[in-house]
């Protein structure tokens, strides 16, 4: 089973968020980057889905800096087999130019998955996936927190508000990953070694908009409105009087 | 003349309530509000979108749409967007709406901007506000795609009344199917409100001790007659006492209730980053330095076990 698995180098979420000076953007200066967490659901179905066929390759697509080579060895620790950087310093805050260059890139491989995290931590955009599999022509479902193949079929499963969606689908298809699919594991000291021997390929790309095309123009980054600060009603139940009548005089929510 | 098509959604052949949202969202974008649903009939309760101010009630039918159809329907949507000249297209930020919106803004050739919390126009380019980097920063964005694609985050835009009388059409469309076929929906228990949807969410943390003291939380969402819904923290949810489904947080749900409740919950930043949005929020907590006391509005700090059934008791007097 031949499996690609596109990958995302994110802020890790204990970042303390600083704005850059342009106002548009995050001040990297001491942030730790790490595997998007959901990517990481999506590197292990993949391991896992090859070793059940006993057969094929996991690889690993990212666009991102070249740090984030160190990104795709974490993959490659995990047990992939290569991987392939798609080289840009900057990431576009358009979802669907990030599509475009991996659809690019993925076209020329024969893949019975195509794998992402449901979304990354930073952007929150929850895009990408889907919009390669509209780019390739593939089947996709996302956010699946269950999945079975069986030959070519897939049977997945979703959350959706008040129950779980049951979805049929072929292969080939695109599938992103949501929390549930598997416990991803921990690279092994192994692992890491024979990282570092693994083939990682290093393409450029130019990564912006064409002309005349519409996409998103950042205005700006700025910090979330402050909460006012919060007040502490009391102690205990004995509190509770208080509580209910300030919810229901001075915020209104009752 | 701007032109809005607000995609909104049915289950069972019945409006789902946060179309309202969606029309009433679509409407900040000025001009003329076309709502358009797609499913395999009548759609109860679409009729009533012209209360939020949609002019034109569109009703795509194909026998595929009785369930969620992804392709089918990204396909059906995408030729309505594109015959119909519209200058944005608004969808939900729903389970389906997170699905569907990427596929249509592909089929389209445009940029998407998901799950936004503000929007309108300036010098006519449609901007928006999204949280980014776990809710700790606003992004605001131009979008300049033709159409602007858009989806916006559920309970956060507060459907407003513009009564108006919409016109309705209904459409048949012959699109296939397409290849990505719902089987079947398993529903979580009747009467369950789903966390993303509730107006109230009443969350436990590991300060529930264990996890049939949910029961305590479920009384006091019982007291608020059906608007509330039970939420959980990652910690409770990773040691198997509440279902994913109910897990507020990064890796779990976004909510913005009207008024959400943390009760035991230290307040980690990736639980923060779930519910950061939500327009009151309460603590309940047994040490006064948790970081939950930071966001909170409110805060009580004591033992759950004796504030929560003392709120529920308030709560039922007020409900009567």
């Amino acid at each position: 089973m031949n499996i690609a698995v596109c990958i995302k180098r994110v802020p890790d979420s204990e970042t303390r968020v600083k704005i850059a000076s342009d106002g548009k953007s995050l001040d990297e200066a001491g942030v730790k980057f790490v595997l998007n967490p959901y990517d990481e659901f999506a590197v292990e179905e993949a391991l896992q889905r090859k070793e059940k066929a006993g057969s094929g390759e996991v690889a690993i697509f990212c666009v991102g800096p070249a740090a984030a080579q160190e990104t795709i060895r974490t993959a490659l620790a995990m047990g992939a087999d290569r991987g392939v950087l798609l080289q840009s310093e900057k990431i576009p805050a358009d979802g669907y130019i990030t599509a475009q260059a991996l659809a690019a890139e993925l076209k020329a491989g024969k893949w019975d998955l195509i794998l992402f995290g449901k979304m990354a931590i930073d952007d929150y955009n929850q895009q990408v996936g889907p919009m390669v599999a509209e780019l390739l022509g593939l089947p996709c479902v996302t956010a699946a927190a269950h999945l079975e193949i069986d030959g070519a079929k897939g049977v997945a499963e979703r959350e959706i508000e008040g129950g779980i969606e049951v979805v049929e689908f072929p292969l080939p298809a695109v599938v992103t990953a949501d929390k549930g699919l598997n416990e991803p594991r921990y690279p092994a000291l192994k692992g890491i070694m024979a990282a570092k021997k693994k083939p990682l390929d290093v393409k450029p790309v130019q990564l912006g908009p064409r002309e005349g095309e519409g996409g998103i123009e950042i205005v700006a980054l700025t910090p979330p409105p402050q909460r006012k600060d919060g007040k502490i009603v009391g102690e205990g139940a004995a509190a509770v009087p208080e509580l209910v009548r300030l919810l229901r005089e001075e915020a209104k929510v009752l | 003349m701007t032109m809005i098509l607000a995609v909104v959604e049915q289950r069972d052949g019945t409006l789902r309530k946060i179309s309202h949202e969606v029309v009433t969202s679509a409407h900040r974008l000025g001009g003329s509000v076309d709502a358009l649903v797609c499913a395999a009939g009548p759609v109860k309760g679409a009729d009533q979108l012209g209360k939020f101010g949609a002019d034109k009630i569109v009703t795509l039918t194909n026998a595929a749409f009785a369930k969620y159809a992804p392709e089918g329907m990204a396909q059906a949507i995408a030729e309505r967007a594109k015959s119909g000249g519209y200058t944005a297209v608004v969808f939900a930020a729903s389970a389906t709406g997170k699905d569907l919106a990427p596929r249509v803004a592909a089929k389209l050739g445009v940029a998407l901007a998901g799950d936004v919390t503000d929007v309108g126009v300036e010098g006519g380019v449609v901007v928006a506000t999204r949280p980014v980097y776990a809710g700790k920063a606003l992004l605001k964005v131009k979008v300049t795609g033709q159409p602007a694609v858009l989806s916006v985050r559920p309970n956060v835009f507060t459907p407003v009344e513009r009564p108006k009388a919409g016109t309705a059409e209904t459409v048949a469309t012959a699109v296939p199917a397409g290849r990505v076929a719902v089987r079947e929906i398993k529903a979580a228990e009747a009467g369950t409100l789903d966390v993303a949807e509730a107006q109230i969410v009443i969350s436990g943390g590991r300060g529930l001790k264990e996890p049939a003291n949910f029961k305590v939380l479920e009384e006091l969402a019982r007291a608020f007659g059906g608007q509330a819904a039970v939420g959980a923290s990652r910690a409770v949810v990773d040691a198997g006492w509440r279902a994913h489904a109910d897990q507020v947080g990064q890796t779990g749900k976004t909510v913005s209730p009207t008024l959400y409740i943390a009760v035991g919950i230290s307040g980690a930043i990736q639980h923060l980053a779930g519910m950061r949005t939500s327009k009151v929020i309460v603590a309940i907590n047994k040490d006064k330095d948790a970081p939950i006391f930071k966001v909170a509005d409110y805060g009580v700090v004591g033992d759950l076990f004796e504030v929560v059934p003392k709120l529920t008791e308030e709560i039922k007097k007020l409900h009567g």
